[in-house]
């Protein structure tokens, strides 16, 4: 506790008494110091803009699918129009929002900070990046125009090869320059994690979120080249002729699909390590408690980016692939199972005889829990050989990584937006709205998802524009759930847009968290800290105490300064 | 929904949770019918996982609910300091769930050994995929669109693709196997029950993707080689306009309308005797040579608004039938 160290109320202090009303959002003004910034927050705070802009527009696609799935028949868009909607939905969900969601939009604006730091190690580099995702968002907008895609998120070839439109060129070349942006990202969070950490944080006092954020990074740097390369054997293959996977060229369609799923399988762990961190410091924070197990949940991030690298074989498991590799595949597979096991019980037992708030982040943390728990789950029977034959290809898989996915990341970002807002806009939401919509969207994303695991285990395949009349059912009591899951969205968007301009000032520490972004003020100034603050224990809230007067948390030692 | 319907959906629910009480048709909550020697196999390692799953998702909600009901924020109550970790609680649930997920991939494996290898003497069937139709041909060489097999013998389907990755999968047999361009895979059933059931494309492969659908016909004892002998000379049983239509039916639905409405290719309807304008802007009058090339070399002329896409029925249609067809054809007329 004595290794806490209460930010000084110094003319050096951010936080100091008659501290000026500059912040990182007023520090300087007009279009281009937006644009040009090399300020980590404002860089973090235009991803923001920028993936939500994205996941409005993957979940428009997603309504649109479910709407046409209502019937067995034709609804209201032709055949090769839907599945240009499920080819979107999936490229756009996954490569323009889930995975730079949580990295580079909360992680751009909140590691720097946590690291007591001004900034990540490479600004320019980091700017570089938010460019390149732009231009990537850009190429994938320009394949709807000239066409749209219809390969499906996965480009298998031989068919994205022959398909007759041409927007695959278009949001290949997207994806190969967005992974472009995901490589820099996790080279500028390696080094700045391991240079620039403020003295008493060593690598295991570091909070869970920066371990999550670390693991991803990993892994973007070791399996996103590979994706590189196999889009851009695709489009050559496809625009020379040259034969690498199509077998009417002497090339092999099941290489695609292996150095397909060498990358993105990791990437779905790309998605979940740092909605991982973040459920850490939900849960710890909102419990009032110590995170239990904390070397066991770091070293579990670890392990999980590592053992990413050695299962994506059960992606092909049906593909003709030998039954000795599938054997391997599967026993491989189950090993990372285990990791995540540890750190949900882990966060358990981090609940065990706290003090649960249950604030809106809380409550995400705690759906992220049931979701990822069922998502996990169903897992098990996709790493089982006679089990994944049958439900490979069908609604069970969609179910399977919409819970993972969805309840998992989109849930643990919702978490992250609603617990760092005060903190990059300076502004309190409303709470009981807050709450509102994490209950509408639990159960909208319930009623949409789990109708999915049934009907998938009973047979239905996966990307049918048409379906067989006994399926009715399902589709329509999902349909109506992803109408509820958007009314929960909407009402999110309207009470976050409230508060920006009417919500309650924000003070520094509202949720009485122990890690270094809290010692700022909020929204925090240009520098973050004048000096480099000394850290101690992240999950140590014992010299914290409420000061109703602020609503916020304050430091007992030195309560002056919690402005 | 009413009352009633509601009541035989909760007891439907129910009874798909209990492993035992599976009926063979129409299938459980869960899983449909059980028509191969493998499904039941399938299903139990299926039901092992879901009751382990069941087990955990109960615990850690329960854990869950119980730890907000009793330490939530209220009057009167604070947190307690307890112990940041605990190396014995914490090998207990990294030990527990190593073991578990152990047995689990041994019994997917068990099962899977099994699904992968057919017993000597299989009946084979080769099963070819291609935009968007299956076709499975049989030993004296009929090609038919339905798979055709007898009841309680073992059948090795041997799979390949004309065009793109498909992927053969039939939900009552448990069996799926994708179809890869450039090589052969292999599935085998040994079918459990006389019926007719579902065979689906599972790996998408564009527009009609969702109408590449077949039937698997199970046949009881003796009637499969009837079947055979008498679709084998189907034809000859037929005027030709008659086998036209069938084959028709059969192979050219899926894209070719026979009422006028346009698809994904020109509907048949009136299309006999007709100048047709082609993609390139030149015209050719559909005659016998026209539906004969559009039949064996669909890319050389394109009927004007549509798009490449057929693939070539060369080996798949005989001389005759294509004359079978071209004589429906003639019918079709506009009134």
């Amino acid at each position: 506790m004595s290794d806490i160290v209460a930010y000084p109320g110094t003319a050096a202090s951010p936080q100091a008494e008659g501290h000026t009303e500059d912040n990182y959002l007023t520090h300087s003004r007009g279009i281009m110091s937006w644009l040009i910034t090399l300020d980590h927050k404002r860089i973090g705070v235009m991803y923001l803009i920028s993936i939500l802009a994205a996941f409005f527009l993957g979940g428009m696609m997603a309504l649109l699918i479910r709407t046409e799935l209502l019937t067995p028949g034709d609804t209201i868009v032709d055949a090769d129009t839907y599945n240009k909607l499920f080819t979107l939905h999936g490229a756009v969900m996954i490569f323009l929002f889930i995975i730079p969601g949580i990295p580079a939009a909360m992680g751009n604006f909140v590691l720097p900070i946590m690291l007591g730091a001004k900034d990540v190690a490479f600004p320019r580099l980091n700017l570089t990046s938010y460019y390149l995702y732009v231009i990537g968002a850009v190429l994938a907008v320009v394949s709807i125009v000239v066409g749209g895609v219809d390969t499906g998120w996965t480009f298998y070839t031989p068919y994205s090869t022959t398909t007759m439109y041409w927007g695959v060129y278009w949001l290949t070349f997207g994806a190969f320059i967005l992974g472009f942006s995901s490589i820099f990202t996790g080279l500028n969070f390696i080094v700045t994690i391991h240079k620039l950490r403020p003295p008493g944080m060593d690598w295991f006092k570091m909070p869970l979120f920066l371990w999550g954020l670390y693991g991803t990074s990993v892994i973007q740097i070791l399996a996103t080249p590979v994706l590189g390369i196999t889009l851009l054997l695709l489009i050559v293959e496809r625009a020379l002729g040259i034969g690498i996977f199509d077998p009417s060229l002497g090339g092999d369609p099941v290489l695609y699909q292996h150095f397909f799923w060498f990358y993105s399988h990791p990437a779905v762990y790309i998605m979940i390590l740092p909605a991982m961190g973040v459920i850490s410091e939900l849960v710890s924070v909102f419990s009032r408690k110590h995170i239990f197990g904390y070397t066991f949940i770091a070293y579990s991030s670890i392990a999980i980016a590592l053992l990413s690298f050695l299962v994506w074989g059960h992606h092909m498991f049906t593909s003709g692939q030998s039954g000795l590799a599938n054997m391997i595949f599967s026993l491989l597979t189950f090993s990372v199972s285990i990791p995540s096991a540890i750190k949900v019980f882990n966060w358990l037992a981090t609940m065990y005889k706290g003090s649960i708030h249950l604030d809106t982040p809380m409550l995400y943390a705690l759906s992220f829990i049931f979701l990822f728990g069922l998502g996990g789950l169903t897992g098990l029977f996709l790493g089982a050989l006679a089990t994944s034959v049958h439900l490979h290809d069908t609604y069970f898989i969609v179910a399977h990584f919409h819970y993972v996915m969805f309840g998992g990341t989109v849930i643990a970002f919702l978490g992250a937006l609603h617990y760092w807002w005060p903190k990059i806009t300076g502004r309190m939401y409303n709470e009981p709205l807050g709450r509102l919509s994490a209950l509408i969207i639990f159960v909208g994303f319930n009623m949409t998802f789990f109708p999915q695991f049934v009907m998938g285990s009973k047979g239905m395949p996966r990307r049918y524009y048409h379906y067989a009349d006994e399926f009715t059912f399902y589709h329509v009591f999902s349909s109506i759930g992803s109408y509820i899951m958007a009314i929960g969205f909407f009402l999110i968007a309207g009470y976050l847009l409230h508060s920006m301009f009417r919500g309650r000032k924000a003070p520094a520490n509202p949720w009485g968290a122990a890690t270094l972004e809290w010692k700022c003020s909020s929204p925090p100034p240009h520098h973050n800290f004048d000096e480099p603050p000394q850290a101690g224990d992240p999950y140590d809230f014992s010299d914290l105490v409420y000061d109703s007067a602020i609503g916020g948390y304050v430091s007992k030692q030195n309560p002056q300064p919690a402005g | 929904m009413t009352v009633t319907a509601l009541m035989d959906y909760a007891a439907f629910i129910i009874h798909g949770f209990i492993p035992g009480l599976n009926g063979q048709s129409p299938g459980t909550f869960w899983m449909p019918p059980q028509a191969s020697t493998l499904a039941p196999e399938v299903d139990w390692v299926f039901y092992l996982i879901l009751w382990i799953c069941i087990f955990f998702f109960v615990l850690i909600v329960a854990l869950m609910t119980w730890f907000v009901l009793h330490y939530r924020k209220r009057e009167g109550h604070a947190e307690e300091e307890t112990a940041h970790h605990s190396m014995a609680l914490e090998l207990t649930w990294t030990i527990i769930p190593l073991i578990l997920v152990v047995l689990i991939f041994y019994f997917g494996f068990k099962t899977y050994l099994r699904m992968k290898v057919a017993p000597a003497n299989a009946l084979e069937i080769y099963v070819i995929g291609q935009k968007w139709n299956w076709f499975f041909q049989y030993p004296n060489g009929h090609i038919d669109e339905d798979l055709h097999l007898p009841v309680d013998t073992p059948v090795q389907l041997i799979i390949r693709s004309e065009d793109v990755t498909h992927s053969l999968f039939i939900p009552a047999f448990r069996i799926k196997m994708d179809a890869v361009p450039g090589r052969y895979t292999r599935a085998w059933v040994r079918a459990r029950e006389e019926g007719v059931f579902p065979v689906y494309c599972a790996e998408y492969c564009g527009t009609q993707h969702s109408d590449m659908l077949a039937d698997a016909i199970v046949h009881e004892p003796g009637l499969y080689e009837v079947w055979l002998e008498k679709a084998s000379n189907l034809l000859n049983t037929m005027t030709p306009v008659e086998a036209g239509q069938y084959l028709v039916n059969k192979r050219c639905s899926q894209c070719h309308s026979v009422d006028g409405t346009a698809d994904v290719g020109p509907s048949f309807l009136g299309v006999w005797g007709r100048e047709e304008t082609l993609a390139d802007g030149s015209t050719s009058v559909v005659e016998e040579n026209y539906i004969r090339e559009s039949i064996l070399e669909p890319s050389v002329k394109i009927a004007a608004g549509y798009e490449n896409v057929m693939p070539s029925f060369k080996g798949k249609l005989k001389e005759e039938e294509i004359t079978a067809i071209i004589e429906y054809l003639k019918t079709l007329k506009k009134d």
